[in-house]
């Protein structure tokens, strides 16, 4: 089963939340993964404490072009939708950070003249973690805009996705990253804090698991620091509260330390336990916890 | 020859533009007759890569040199593509700076001198 | 006219409550700066719940576009399938379909379809406005959930913040900016003549502070360090100011962990605006000298 962690806004608890369920799942036996799918600001290593050993470049294909064999008939700058590649004073100019290394322009090109070469994005790491999780993250290179390609690539690891319990540590936001991260899960938790930036943004993140028709309930987060409006709205919308983790000193101290919510709080190691039995409950009958 | 100068409201005598890719306008110059005119720069909404479609754009125009306050590294690339001179001038208005040029006082760029404007 | 952009690495650090309180600091009466307000965090928009604006112009945006099979000209060849580089293309029963999620929009199908049966279709993104508050103008937008193209958005809100700094004589374009380092935040860097990081001293916060250094520092812009919720974890704290005195950065203030910051938020209000004599309220006017002289200092 693979279960995503999401939340709209960013710092709401989605790495605590991820990082405690790994734990908790690995010591009921079970084979569990953690994706770290945030590769612009991945945290999960802090608290899993992994040993890395396998390493992956992910790279784009770019083009290459021949200027021997380049007549600048300008069909690459044509078909590219991305404006890296331009035809201009006899030349043909490569610009790799536009480049989305889709290959049309390799397709198209009459003359064959471009050849692909690789471009480096970021670096995927894995490895297990001392009580067994596998584990594997993304860390895209500083510069580079593209987080989609390394996360895709990410979530092709087979040593990762083949675990009898996936669980994936999104990026916060509603947008492309996110997608790519969230596609394929079976079910979502959205984490929450009750503030109005919290709901407002949860919102987005309720509508991305609408869009990819992914069911999800939502775990509260610092519980008690705001208002209501984010149970008001779970109860309007008809989304599960599954977990309240309240607002404590302790934990958020314990966090700061790169500590895992589980040294903090050991109880919870039980409620994530029950938790991923509710939510394979729920997904076998079809109904809400 | 044909010049051009980045502008912000497309006057011959108000402060020009020091950006180059997403500038309002283009002030271009005749050196020659100091005809100008002000032409709306196509690239200020492009979805990505605007540097490069500016400089195309000023290449179809026949422009031979630009004037900005700096050029991010595409833009850099594709003028020097191009054989389009780059210059740069840190204040003045278009007017005074087709002075500075035809005096030979400002300078000239051999290499990108702002940030890389991915988008 | 200059351009400040507030980031984090991290998300949740308080970079809009920062971005609010500056707002408050300049707004008309007080300030120095004459402030256009930009709120770049597309997919998460936060700063109007506290500046409460009103919205003067909406404008649609619309993002890339993405891929569509006519099945009347298709021969189901299945070429689309093998040059889509996104497994875009699926195909049941020799019906081929294009996932319009997992479309890159790079149009290789198009061109590659010997019966010329794919087309693209834009997409509508999401929206942007112009709004006016009582701190001044302020360009927001809105993300459609799971749209792509959020850092094009980024930049079209920052243009029309700017041109309207540049066209009405202001001296200042303020830019919340969006948590992480990718594309939406590279949007949101470009052209910034100075970036406030807002950091917090956790090992995550910390962690991503120094992704987010790089990547100012790998575009040349100017950045200063400020710590939210400074009291929560000393070590972290001291692990930060320790960092920016060995590489030359300015550290403008620390800021404590003040539950009024919620509470304000909550009322739908700035915190300096809320409760001006709040520990937070208080270390955000520091933190804001600090800021303003590091504008006044790149002038010389």
């Amino acid at each position: 089963m693979k279960i995503a962690i999401a939340s709209g806004k960013g710092g709401t608890g989605k790495t605590t939340v991820a990082t405690a369920f790994a734990q908790a799942l690995s010591r009921k036996e079970y084979s569990v993964s953690l994706v770290d799918c945030d590769v612009e600001a991945p945290n999960a290593h802090i608290f899993i404490q992994p040993i890395l050993d396998q390493f992956e470049d992910v790279n784009v294909l770019i083009p290459s072009v021949d200027a021997d064999s380049c007549t600048g008939c300008g069909l690459c700058a044509e078909v590219c939708q991305f404006h890296a590649i331009v035809v201009i004073g006899g030349k043909t100019l490569v610009f790799p950070e536009m480049c989305h290394g889709c290959g049309s322009c390799t397709l198209v090109c009459p003359e064959q003249a471009i050849s692909e070469i690789p471009n480096r994005l970021g670096v995927l790491e894995g490895g297990l973690s001392q009580e067994g999780i596998r584990f594997g993250h993304g860390i895209l290179d500083i510069g580079e805009p593209m987080a989609v390609p390394v996360i895709s690539k990410l979530k092709k690891w087979q040593n990762l996705m083949d675990a009898e319990i996936v669980v994936i540590d999104s990026p916060p936001g509603a947008s492309c990253p996110v997608v790519e991260s969230l596609r394929g899960a079976d079910y979502i938790i959205l984490v929450t804090e009750p503030t109005p930036f919290g709901l407002h943004d949860l919102r987005q993140a309720y509508q991305v698991t609408q869009v990819l028709g992914i069911p999800a309930g939502i775990i509260i987060n610092r519980d008690g620091i705001g208002d209501t409006g984010v149970d008001q709205y779970s109860a309007e919308v008809g989304i599960d509260i599954l977990m309240r983790i309240p607002l404590e000193r302790k934990i958020g101290q314990g966090i700061a330390q790169g500590k895992s919510l589980l040294e903090v709080k050991p109880e919870y190691e039980k409620y994530f336990q029950q938790l991923y039995l509710q939510i394979g409950e729920a997904l076998s009958s079809g109904n809400n916890l | 020859m044909i010049i051009a100068i980045s502008s912000t409201d497309g006057k011959f005598n108000t402060e020009f533009s020091p950006r180059f890719g997403r500038c309002n306008f283009f002030i271009i110059v005749d050196t020659d007759t100091r005809e100008w005119e002000s032409k709306p720069n196509p690239a200020l909404n492009a979805r990505g890569g605007a540097g490069p479609q500016a400089v195309q754009f000023l290449s179809g125009a026949g422009v031979e040199a630009t004037i900005t306050g700096r050029y991010g590294p595409n833009a850099y690339t594709t003028l020097e593509a191009a054989g389009i001179r780059a210059y740069v001038a840190e204040a003045g208005t278009p007017e005074e700076l087709l002075d500075a040029f035809l005096s030979g006082t400002l300078e000239e760029v051999s290499s990108a001198t702002g940030e890389e404007l991915h988008h | 006219m200059k351009q400040l952009v507030i980031l984090s690495g991290k998300g949740g650090t308080g970079k809009t409550s920062v971005a609010a309180a500056f707002a408050d600091l300049l707004s008309p009466e007080n300030a120095p700066f004459k402030t256009v307000l930009a709120d770049a965090d597309v997919d998460a928009s936060n700063l109007e719940l506290v500046l409460k604006p009103s919205v003067v112009e909406r404008e649609k945006f619309w993002g890339g576009s993405v891929a569509e099979i006519d099945s009347d000209n298709c021969s189901a060849c299945g070429i689309c399938a093998e040059v889509c580089r996104f497994d875009a293309v699926s195909v049941k029963d020799d019906v081929y379909t294009v996932d319009p999620i997992a479309c890159d929009g790079c149009a290789a199908c198009v061109y590659q379809c010997p019966n010329e049966a794919i087309s693209m279709k834009e997409q509508l993104a999401g929206e942007w406005y112009r709004s006016e508050s009582l701190y001044g103008p302020l360009f927001h937008a809105m993300l459609i959930p799971a749209q792509e193209n959020s850092g094009k958005l980024v930049t079209l809100v920052k243009q029309q913040a700017r041109l309207l700094a540049l066209d009405e004589a202001y001296d200042l374009v303020l830019v919340d900016g969006p948590p992480g380092i990718g594309c939406p935040v590279i949007s949101a860097v470009s052209g910034a003549n100075l970036a406030l990081i807002v950091a917090e001293p956790t090992a995550s916060g910390v962690h991503d502070m120094h992704r987010v250094l790089e990547t100012t520092r790998h575009f040349g812009v100017e950045a200063l360090i400020c710590i939210n919720k400074a009291d929560i974890y000393l070590d972290g704290t001291n692990k930060i100011e320790e960092y920016c005195r060995k590489e030359n950065i300015r550290m403008v203030g620390k800021i404590p962990f003040d539950l009024m910051v919620t509470e304000s938020m909550i009322h739908g209000k700035p915190v300096t605006s809320y409760q001006s004599n709040s520990p937070a309220s208080l270390a955000i006017r520091d933190v804001w000298t600090g800021v303003m002289k590091a504008l006044k200092d790149q002038e010389l």
